[in-house]
């Protein structure tokens, strides 16, 4: 049961971080800075507005595929995966 | 061919298609009814989820609601993209990982009661028929205006072809319909916003037209341009909002939590075979959402920028033709309040409501509008949601464009409308009837129970496509709002909360809703005068205030299960499950 308990707080700890990011991106730069970022040119968009409109999005994506990634190394290190193939 | 044979033709091959999915893949047994035997392809549902969410609204009215709304349209674009993150990391493998057909199966196994059961059915038969309402009207528009078809006999041709997949077919039909919808769709959405961008900027990926130079020779990029053009109008900077941030804050989050709630949505993750599944799929349907989510927003500023340039000052009698062709159907509205004959765009509502017109037309061909004019100096209304269909004609495309995007705009909307049929004929057969009314039930007959309701669901949803109650519009708030209030946070506390138990998750669930609930039908329908900052709590808007109700429903059901009794051991010993990849079978087996 010990397994069973570290793998969820693996699991946890990865999902705070990343969520930590998610929020970051989107309510932090998009929303709460994006005055601030506005000040700053980027590739011919306002860096706030792009954020809020391009940025954010790119990295919800990362964010996911990073995870998928990621929970698959934790459960193959708690032997915990259902993935029988390999 | 002209537009309209070209538009036929390409609505014909692409019904014919989904019908011929539709034979191919009929459902045999209630696992392929309900979840395609939980035995789809992440990629494939992928794309599948990526069609369900993908709305008539996505589809035809968001780049239009971004373009008139600037950076106030984030809302949207974040809020409706952010909540596959929350999905994919909170909900969809251990909901994968409990591996039974429906939503409400997990509220009733994981809360130990009918009740809870029945209350998430009750949730999402509201949030669904909510949805699928708006679903069917899209249907109906793009046939009256693409095809000179009555909306009414638009909406029987695209409940016809839903009856066909979704009853025949379930969840297996849905699934690989939804595929070959996907791929119409993104399609119909690209090619002409490539062709807008490659027409203003040069630059062939509109995601980077948006910040590129206008090729007019100002040297100004197309955001620095719009931000300009639209100041001098006298509306505010494009890139900058009017929304109260905490107000954007709110909205944002209520549609991030609602979308990870919507239960058509979290059913999709029922259909592969693995957890690690489940979160793969959940990636690639962020994936396939975000080409078009990304291309909205340059969708939307081309068109803007198009809009202006092409009326602002320009006489009715030398305007481009797809002026007078949307006013000749009502969508635009145009009242020369200084009697120049020319075109006036300014900030403000041209006159009172939407333009009823005169039997006779002015003498340089106009409209006449009847309405009541107002102080301001605007002389043209425009229905937002005619930008995306309007893109091909303002940028003077190919008629094949055209009749792409008729075909793209009933694809969003058949698909959406399916899978929202579909959760609810399974909560009505599986819920209400095999696990609640009738226990007896076998397979056989609950399959025709399943095929039943999925046929009375459709009949209702096209009444109320074809005469749609006054509010459908204003009641899509409630579908985010509900669901964010509702159903996410007991699915979370569930997974996350050993201790929680069915007197917390059912009182918060109940508050959750209530609450909501009393302060949309508040501010929407019994005091609508009052719905401003000024009287909103926290400065919140109806639309926001999921968020509220969300925090509200986790309070409660945390200081409430913390008073009553803890759920029986063999509940505790489910949650330690779904928390463990290992071991996850199709719902065949488990059942």
């Amino acid at each position: 049961m010990q397994g069973e308990k570290d793998y969820w707080q693996a699991n946890l700890k990865l999902v705070a971080k990343l969520l930590t990011i998610w929020f970051l991106v989107s309510f932090g730069f998009g929303i709460i800075l994006v005055d601030q970022l506005n000040q700053i040119p980027f590739f011919g968009f306002k860096l706030g507005f792009w954020w809020a409109q391009q940025g954010s999005i790119y990295v919800f994506i990362g964010l996911i595929f990073y995870y998928v990634r990621k929970m698959k190394q934790i459960d193959k290190t708690f032997e915990v995966s259902d993935d029988e193939e390999e | 061919m002209d537009a309209q044979n070209l538009t036929y033709l390409f609505v014909f091959l692409s019904f014919s298609l989904y019908i011929g999915i539709a034979i191919w893949s009929k459902a045999g047994s209630t696992s392929e009814f309900y979840v395609a035997s939980g035995g789809v392809h992440p990629i494939a549902n992928g794309m599948a989820t990526a069609a369900d969410w993908m709305s008539a609204a996505s589809f035809i009215s968001m780049a239009g609601i971004i373009a008139f709304m600037g950076y106030d349209g984030t809302v949207y674009l974040m809020g409706w993209t952010g909540g596959y993150v929350i999905l994919a990391l909170l909900l969809a493998p251990y909901l994968r990982k409990f591996g039974q057909f429906t939503v409400p199966d997990f509220f009733g196994s994981r809360y130990y009661s009918t009740s809870a059961r029945v209350v998430a059915v009750i949730c999402l038969i509201v949030i669904s028929f909510t949805y699928v309402a708006g679903q069917m009207r899209g249907v109906g528009i793009v046939f009256s205006q693409f095809l000179n078809i009555p909306i009414f006999w638009g909406v029987i041709v695209g409940m016809s072809i839903v009856f066909m997949y979704a009853v025949l077919g379930g969840m297996k039909g849905i699934t690989y319909t939804q595929v070959a919808q996907y791929c119409v769709l993104i399609f119909a959405y690209l090619v002409p916003a490539i062709f807008i961008s490659l027409m203003i900027t040069g630059i062939p990926i509109p995601q980077l037209g948006l910040g590129a130079e206008v090729n007019d020779g100002t040297g100004l990029s197309v955001l620095q341009k719009l931000d300009n053009t639209l100041i001098e109008l006298g509306f505010s900077a494009y890139t900058e909002g009017v929304k109260s941030k905490i107000d954007v804050f709110a909205i944002t989050m209520a549609l991030m939590i609602g979308t990870a709630g919507l239960p058509h949505v979290i059913v999709r993750f029922f259909t592969v075979p693995k957890v690690s599944d489940a979160r793969k799929s959940a990636g690639y349907a962020l994936l396939f959402i975000a080409l078009l989510y990304t291309t909205a927003p340059a969708v939307g500023a081309f068109a803007r920028l198009n809009f202006v340039e092409t009326i602002h000052n320009t006489s009715y009698t030398q305007v481009a033709d797809w002026f007078k062709s949307w006013e000749s159907i009502g969508l635009i509205g145009w009242k020369d309040k200084n009697q120049d004959g020319k075109i006036q765009y300014h900030p403000g509502a041209p006159f009172e409501g939407k333009p009823s017109f005169a039997e006779d037309r002015r003498p340089d061909g106009s409209r006449e509008v009847t309405n009541k004019p107002t102080e301001s100096k605007n002389e043209v209304y425009v229905d937002r949601d005619i930008m995306v269909l309007a893109n091909p004609e303002i940028a003077a495309l190919p008629a094949w464009v055209i009749a792409l995007v008729a075909a793209g705009g009933l694809a969003a909307a058949l698909s959406t409308a399916a899978g929202l049929l579909l959760v609810i004929s399974t909560s009505v057969s599986h819920d209400l009837m095999k696990q609640t009314l009738a226990k007896g039930l076998t397979d056989r007959q609950e399959l025709f129970f399943a095929r039943l309701a999925a046929a009375v669901a459709i009949l209702i949803a096209g009444y109320l496509g074809i005469d749609p109650p006054g509010f459908v519009a204003q009641v899509v708030a409630f579908a985010f709002g509900l669901a964010a209030a509702s159903l996410f946070p007991a699915i979370l506390l569930g997974i996350f909360d050993r201790r929680m138990n069915k007197e917390g998750a059912i009182s918060g669930m109940a508050c959750g809703l209530i609450f909501c609930f009393s302060y949309i039908v508040f501010f929407k329908f019994v005091s609508p005068e009052l719905n401003s900052a000024d009287h909103w709590w926290f400065g919140i808007s109806p639309e926001g205030i999921g968020t509220i109700g969300a925090l509200l429903n986790l309070a409660i059901s945390l200081a409430v299960s913390r008073l009553t009794a803890a759920p029986p051991p063999s509940v505790v010993a489910l949650v330690d499950e779904i928390r463990i990849p290992k071991g996850a079978m199709s719902p065949t087996n488990s059942h």
